[in-house]
């Protein structure tokens, strides 16, 4: 039942009634306001976490190419350009797959049994936990890319850059698949009935109508893909070969920022060492935060708010 | 001429183009199934399931400890985000507009994008550090920042479906705003919430770069929050980077286990709840 009287006789709410509905919207406020107090303490946690090697080192860590632990030098560019590398790889490998997808699902085959069975599949896909994804890549991809690389005359190290963004390819596909079938679907039919009332083929109706209309969401896909590969840890850990040098080619092993991380946070014992990987740790909070909000502010401009 | 053939020939191909690079995907899916499900079935048995992990060369090893440390670790997380999450999504529904709203919303978004080994390194330093020592409540910690974002969005998406009619027939019968909330709203977005809160529970069980450094993984069987524990994910990574041939047996039996526990969330994520979903 009601607890306390609803009115004291006077038409009024009585004051249990008004003390439940104080609390219950202060509650609300109270757990809005932690939500961003909470990430305001991440950030303030990481920069406080770095703050040795960002006095010690200073901007130098960001050019540092040596990462040598025992000898207390720091440098961060290793793990800078093998993060950038493996990424854009990986987006670049990615990007006809997605694009395909979102172009199949969107406009050939939107509704069906064959739609259900592909959304289903990439839904799959991404749903694998990354520690599987690395474990496979290890056991399968490794051996096939060092057979490759023999048959290319390149040290068959097996491990390295190009596996990785192997394995990151298939991991980001359904992120920029899923979100540029949406704005496919979302392109106005009039657009589309125009073309082929002219004349066009339906290729040409993807080409030079649908795609350039959904260029944006594409892109804002491309982009959420982007932040997905910068922070992948586990699958990346386990088929880049964890060499803290700046990677000759996409065949040699390299570290990425999050890679790194796993391999030597557990084991950093003095304090400058842990502040470094900290600061790395804090780069790749920025580095993703930015990529993600200009993704979901492109996403915002392009759908439609119900 | 008027080149009419040739783009016909190109509508065609591009047709065929799109349709084998899209059904590519489904080579990489199927090769690790397959490859889970070949190697991993052998390893399953009933003293897989409930033996600990044993030491090298020693036969017999099992994942329980692995199992149980998921399932509390889980609990933990869940504890920890789903009554701030739903309320939070609550706050988003009920003040559309506005900036803190527009602020919460903000923070939701890079706390989901966030890369999980980050978090790992925020548990560590607020629980492993003072605590002294790594521990199941750290890990529970960090896949609780995980799962936040997740629960918070996907209420907001399902109250938002809910029509205004609902809310304002209750108010009109005088039942009081926030009972209108918890008794008449809530319960007929339960559907689109639980679902959200089993998505994220799949997708934090698989996790493994959180717990790194804060569960940290052991060998034996610990209940205790205030010990370091196992995981599955955890025990697959140590075992798969092993050098020992049994352990990577008992590394594709659990992966197969995760893999079934992922996929069965999954599916009762979706098809399940979906029938509790009330329809308007």
């Amino acid at each position: 039942m009601t607890f306390g009287r609803k009115t004291d006789g006077s038409g009024r709410p009585g004051a249990a009634l008004v003390a439940a509905e104080t609390a219950f919207t202060r509650i609300l406020f109270i757990v809005a306001i932690f939500v961003v107090l909470l990430l305001a303490a991440v950030f303030i946690t990481l920069l406080i976490g770095s703050r040795e090697s960002l006095s010690g080192i200073g901007l130098g860590f960001l050019y540092g190419r040596t990462w040598d632990p025992v000898s207390s030098e720091f440098g961060a560019l290793p793990f800078l350009v093998g993060t950038i590398l493996t990424s854009f790889l990986a987006l670049a490998i990615s990007l006809p797959f997605s694009v395909a997808i979102a172009v199949f699902l969107g406009e050939y085959f939107r509704e069906g049994w064959v739609s259900a069975f592909l959304r289903s599949a990439i839904d799959l896909l991404a749903g694998i936990p990354s520690v599987i994804y690395g474990f496979w890549g290890l056991f399968v991809l490794v051996p096939l890319v060092r057979s490759f690389q023999m048959q290319i005359g390149v040290p068959p190290f097996g491990v390295g850059v190009f596996t990785s963004s192997l394995v990151l390819a298939i991991m980001i596909v359904p992120y920029s698949a899923a979100l540029g079938r949406e704005v496919i679907q979302l392109v106005p039919s009039d657009l589309k009935e125009a073309a082929l009332s002219m004349g066009a083929t339906r290729a040409e109706v993807i080409w030079k109508v649908i795609l350039p209309y959904a260029r944006s969401g594409i892109f804002a896909g491309v982009l959420l893909s982007l932040g997905r590969a910068l922070g992948e840890t586990m699958a990346v850990t386990m088929v880049i070969g964890n060499s803290n040098y700046i990677p000759k080619g996409i065949f040699s092993p390299a570290n990425t920022m999050a890679s790194l991380i796993a391999n030597e946070f557990a084991e950093a014992t003095e304090p400058i060492y842990v502040s470094s990987l900290v600061e790395i740790g804090l780069l790749l909070f920025v580095v993703t935060t930015v990529v993600n909000i200009i993704g979901r502010h492109v996403i915002k401009k392009t759908t439609v708010e119900v | 001429m008027d080149g009419t053939l040739l783009r016909i020939v190109k509508d065609r191909m591009f047709r065929a183009g799109v349709t084998v690079l899209s059904f590519c995907m489904l080579l990489p899916l199927l090769l690790i199934l397959a490859y889970i499900t070949r190697n991993g079935i052998s390893a399953i048995n009933w003293e897989f399931l409930v033996n600990l992990p044993a030491p090298v060369g020693e036969s017999g090893g099992g994942i329980s400890n692995a199992l149980v440390g998921t399932v509390i670790l889980v609990a933990l997380a869940s504890v920890l985000a789903v009554p701030v999450g739903i309320a939070t999504g609550i706050f988003l529904s009920e003040y559309r507009k506005g900036r803190l709203a527009y602020a919460v919303r903000l923070c939701t978004e890079v706390l989901q994008g966030i890369p999980s080994i980050v978090i790992g390194i925020i548990a560590y330093a607020w629980v492993v550090i003072p605590m002294g020592k790594f521990s199941a409540l750290s890990g529970g910690v960090a896949l609780g920042i995980m799962m936040l974002p997740v629960v918070i969005r996907s209420t907001e998406e399902t109250l938002k479906l809910i029509p205004e009619s609902l809310r304002e027939a209750s108010l009109a019968l005088g039942v009081p705003y926030y009972k209108t909330i918890l008794r008449v709203i809530l319960p007929a977005a339960l559907g689109g919430i639980t679902t959200g809160i089993l998505i994220s529970i799949a997708r934090i069980a698989g996790e493994t770069a959180p717990l790194l450094f804060t569960a940290f993984g052991s060998p034996f069987m610990e209940t205790s929050i205030l010990k370091p524990l196992n995981s599955l994910p955890l025990l697959i990574f140590n075992y798969a980077t092993s050098p020992y041939q049994d352990w990577h047996t008992l590394a594709w039996g659990a992966s197969f286990v995760l893999i079934l526990m992922v996929l069965t969330l999954n599916f009762i994520a979706k098809v399940v709840t979906g029938r509790w979903k009330v329809k308007f």
